[in-house]
């Protein structure tokens, strides 16, 4: 790696002020220093970290230093404080239309995600918000963008406004118009042709669909890991048409996003979604609290238990969880916990968003996520009595199973083993449960993480 | 003489190349060159604020930190030791030492090179929409008016629509493509599409990737087996592996450039939408830190837009401000 993320910076920064006693001018110096060239190396823009670093100098000299809070703690409060007002304090959302089809344009550079996030918030507004969703394909410049977009709609499941190529940006959007309105469709989202800024015919089109179809929102797509200009391009879009949001693509790369957040700051344009990763389902509700928890390390709890409830059906859980806690739990169980895991997404886009979890490398995540996909093979490859009734496992039944699924002796003995552990994992929290104090650390409460099975130590 | 009076000089009399260089990177150097110039008509003599502001238009240029602090060091010292303090000699100092750290990195030949017998296999990476369709097209365009037969092969079996892109493209120049069903196994695609193209005694196969960003261990994997399978097919292929870098990129294009490094044998940089731009400095923070040079420069969007990287022309659409 070139540089640690933002996250990392700070935490070692953080690290290092721990053992001070107290706040001086000195080591204050120095962690603004530090700050800055984290921020700096997080694409943050130029003039933004300066008066960063002057407004966190400014609270920390003007406060009380020696108050009982130690110093690094007191440190961390300034900087998120701080972080929270750059990236604009309050939950944005899109505003719908209570008696007609609301209407989305979405505009960005060449390739900052256009047609691809139009799909997930496609995805996000049918499926979370039961929106009824249309589409228009209003790139007809960039080749296939429109075979593109056909197929996420048809993958999304929501129909398309498809005029192929020969017809106009405008009047593609005013048939799609007219077609949401006629049909009574909740949300019509417009994708538009990508465009570099500088293409005044292009910003005219641009500027032309807007006038046509007088959008409800108009959405800038922000590429996380662009540069120092991010924050002119946003000006720019943002004279020309009066934008209502910005949606943050590729957060899930190690591009800290800093250019993004600038923009909120320079420009005042509201992030609404952030898109989190390739498929459909990975566009997020930009909340710029949780961001500047993630940036600062803390994790984002919040995300996280909210992508839980979304994929276990609540009753099932408890279910579950009762049966874990009564020590009934079986193979079965395990299998199902594990899927369960698997369908929230990557298990390193999972413990990212757990604070404390220890740093894993992309290698030992492949791993873990290849061991699971291990257990799931090796269970499947056994019998339902087998399932409901691990003990009954000897050695026939082992070596029947490893022919079974082409794996070794050694690999069932593992998923029994770790099954063994997790029993007792759960002995022990109904032990808790009794005498009435949580586990430590909470997790538990989770239910699906038990079965992380293989994850490396 | 200075290298900014050498650079006017030498390019006093454009040729087709310069004039695409100077209009692609004209917003680069209205950004750059006239912040410079504005900097020094404002001081008298150079001084501290002057070095920090300075420092400001080289970091908001995206070089990179390391590379602005350090060759700001290094013109603070030359200042102090030879007692240097016009404002204009110092920018020529910058821009000396700008040249400076990206040549004495090693000798570069940009285009690609080809052999007897066999195919050059380019392997071409990137993170998600950085252009590497376009971009292999217009690749695929100049070899093609050198007089090389060309093949393409749509190994991006990820991204929907991305086979039929690069198939309208190959229809325009008029090309052989090998392509695979949606969602198959790339490094097939890639073998097979190799295999053909050594069959037809191609002289160059350009291989597309899906979009990849360099934390996605499995993906990075997935690369690694692609470029292991054209070996097989050819002894000592991919002989290139570029990386397609986004101008607007900001200091996430060195970590891209290191991971990419990592599971590919990189052997050079092109970097895309350089007119959309004000900034680009990402090459030298990119050559400065991982030594890998770019070999091709994205000046617009038509076929002639893709030029040959010069490292004369590219300080001067940068740095030199046009009469």
């Amino acid at each position: 790696m070139a540089f640690e993320s933002l996250s990392d910076k700070l935490s070692s920064i953080f690290k290092k002020m721990r053992g001070q006693a107290r706040l001086t001018e000195k080591n204050m110096e120095d962690m603004l220093k530090e700050i800055r060239v984290a921020l700096l190396e997080a694409d943050v823009n130029y003039k933004v970290v300066k008066e960063f670093t002057n407004n966190v100098k400014e609270k920390a000299i003007g406060q009380d230093v020696l108050s009982k809070l130690n110093p690094s703690q007191m440190l961390v409060k300034i900087v998120h404080d701080e972080l929270v007002e750059l990236l604009g304090s309050d939950d944005s959302e899109i505003h719908y239309q209570n008696n007609r089809p609301t209407v989305i344009m979405m505009v960005g550079l060449q390739g900052s995600g256009k047609t691809t996030s139009t799909g997930k918030l496609a995805y996000l507004l049918k499926n979370k918000l039961k929106k009824k969703v249309l589409l228009a394909a209003g790139d007809v410049y960039r080749p296939a963008a429109i075979d593109q977009l056909d197929q996420i709609a048809k993958q999304v499941g929501v129909d398309l406004v498809n005029l192929g190529t020969k017809v106009s940006p405008v009047e593609i959007s005013l048939k799609a118009k007219e077609k949401a309105f006629n049909e009574h469709y909740d949300v019509l989202i417009i994708d538009t042709a990508g465009r570099l800024q500088i293409d005044e015919q292009l910003m005219k089109e641009l500027n032309d669909i807007k006038d046509a179809v007088n959008p409800d929102e108009i959405l800038l797509l922000i590429d996380a890991m662009a540069g120092q200009d991010a924050v002119n391009v946003a000006n720019t879009f943002n004279q020309q048409l009066a934008l209502t949001g910005a949606i943050m693509s590729k957060l899930d790369g190690d591009a800290r996003g800093g250019a993004a957040l600038s923009i909120r700051h320079m420009t005042g344009v509201p992030i609404k979604f952030s898109g989190v990763g390739e498929k459909l389902t990975d566009l997020d509700i930009f909340h710029p609290d949780r961001m500047a928890d993630r940036i600062l390390g803390m994790g984002d709890v919040m995300t996280l238990v909210e992508k839980a409830q979304e994929e276990m059906d609540e009753k099932e859980a408890r279910r579950t969880a009762n049966k874990m806690m009564s020590g009934k739990f079986d193979l079965n169980d395990m299998l199902e916990n594990m899927r369960k895991v698997q369908k929230m997404g990557s298990l390193g886009g999972l413990l990212k968003l757990i604070p404390g979890m220890p740093k894993i490398s992309p290698e030992q995540q492949a791993a873990a996520e290849k061991e699971m996909r291990n257990f799931e093979v090796i269970i499947n490859s056994m019998t339902p009595y087998e399932r409901s009734n691990p003990d009954v496992f000897k050695f026939s039944r082992k070596q029947r199973v490893a022919n079974g699924c082409g794996k070794t002796l050694a690999d069932v003995n593992r998923v029994l083993k770790k099954y063994d552990q997790m029993k007792d994992m759960m002995k022990q929290m109904e032990s808790y449960r009794k005498s009435g104090r949580m586990p430590p650390g909470g997790l538990g409460g989770l239910g699906g993480f038990g079965g992380m099975g293989g994850f490396p130590q | 003489m200075g290298l900014i009076s050498f650079l006017k000089d030498k390019f006093k009399k454009k040729d087709a190349v310069t004039e695409t260089y100077s209009k692609g990177m004209e917003r680069s150097r209205k950004n750059f060159s006239s912040k410079l110039k504005n900097l020094s008509t404002r001081y008298k003599e150079v001084n501290q604020d002057y070095f920090d502001e300075l420092e400001e238009i080289l970091i908001e240029s995206d070089v990179g930190i390391n590379f602005a602090l350090n060759i700001i060091e290094e013109v603070l010292n030359k200042s102090e030791e030879e007692g240097i303090k016009d404002p204009e000699k110092i920018n020529e100092i910058l821009v000396d030492k700008m040249f400076v750290g990206y040549a004495s990195k090693g000798d570069i030949v940009n285009e690609l090179p080809f052999y007897e017998n066999t195919p050059t296999v380019l392997l071409v990476v990137g993170v998600n929409g950085v252009g590497k369709t376009t971009t292999i097209a217009k690749l695929a365009y100049r070899y093609i008016k050198q007089g090389k037969k060309v093949m393409l092969v749509a190994a991006d079996t990820f991204r929907a629509g991305a086979t039929e892109q690069l198939t309208v493209w190959a229809e325009r120049l008029g090309i052989d493509i090998a392509t695979g069903k949606q969602d198959a196994d790339p490094a097939s695609v890639a073998y097979d599409g190799v295999k053909k193209a050594k069959e037809n005694k191609c002289d160059l196969v350009i291989v597309d990737t899906a979009g990849r960003l360099q934390t996605k261990a499995n993906l990075m994997a997935e690369l690694a087996k692609i470029k292991r399978v054209i070996g097989k097919e050819i002894e000592g292929a991919p002989q290139e592996t570029f990386l397609i870098i986004d101008a607007t990129t900001g200091q996430n294009g060195v970590v891209q450039a290191k991971a990419f490094a990592d599971v590919t044998n990189l052997t050079g940089i092109v970097i895309t939408k350089m007119d959309g731009t004000s900034k680009g400095g990402i090459i030298l923070a990119i050559r400065d830190e991982l030594g890998v040079p770019v070999r091709f420069i994205g000046l617009g969007e038509k076929m002639e837009d893709l030029q040959e990287f010069d490292l004369d022309k590219y300080l001067y659409g940068l740095c030199v401000e046009e009469d």
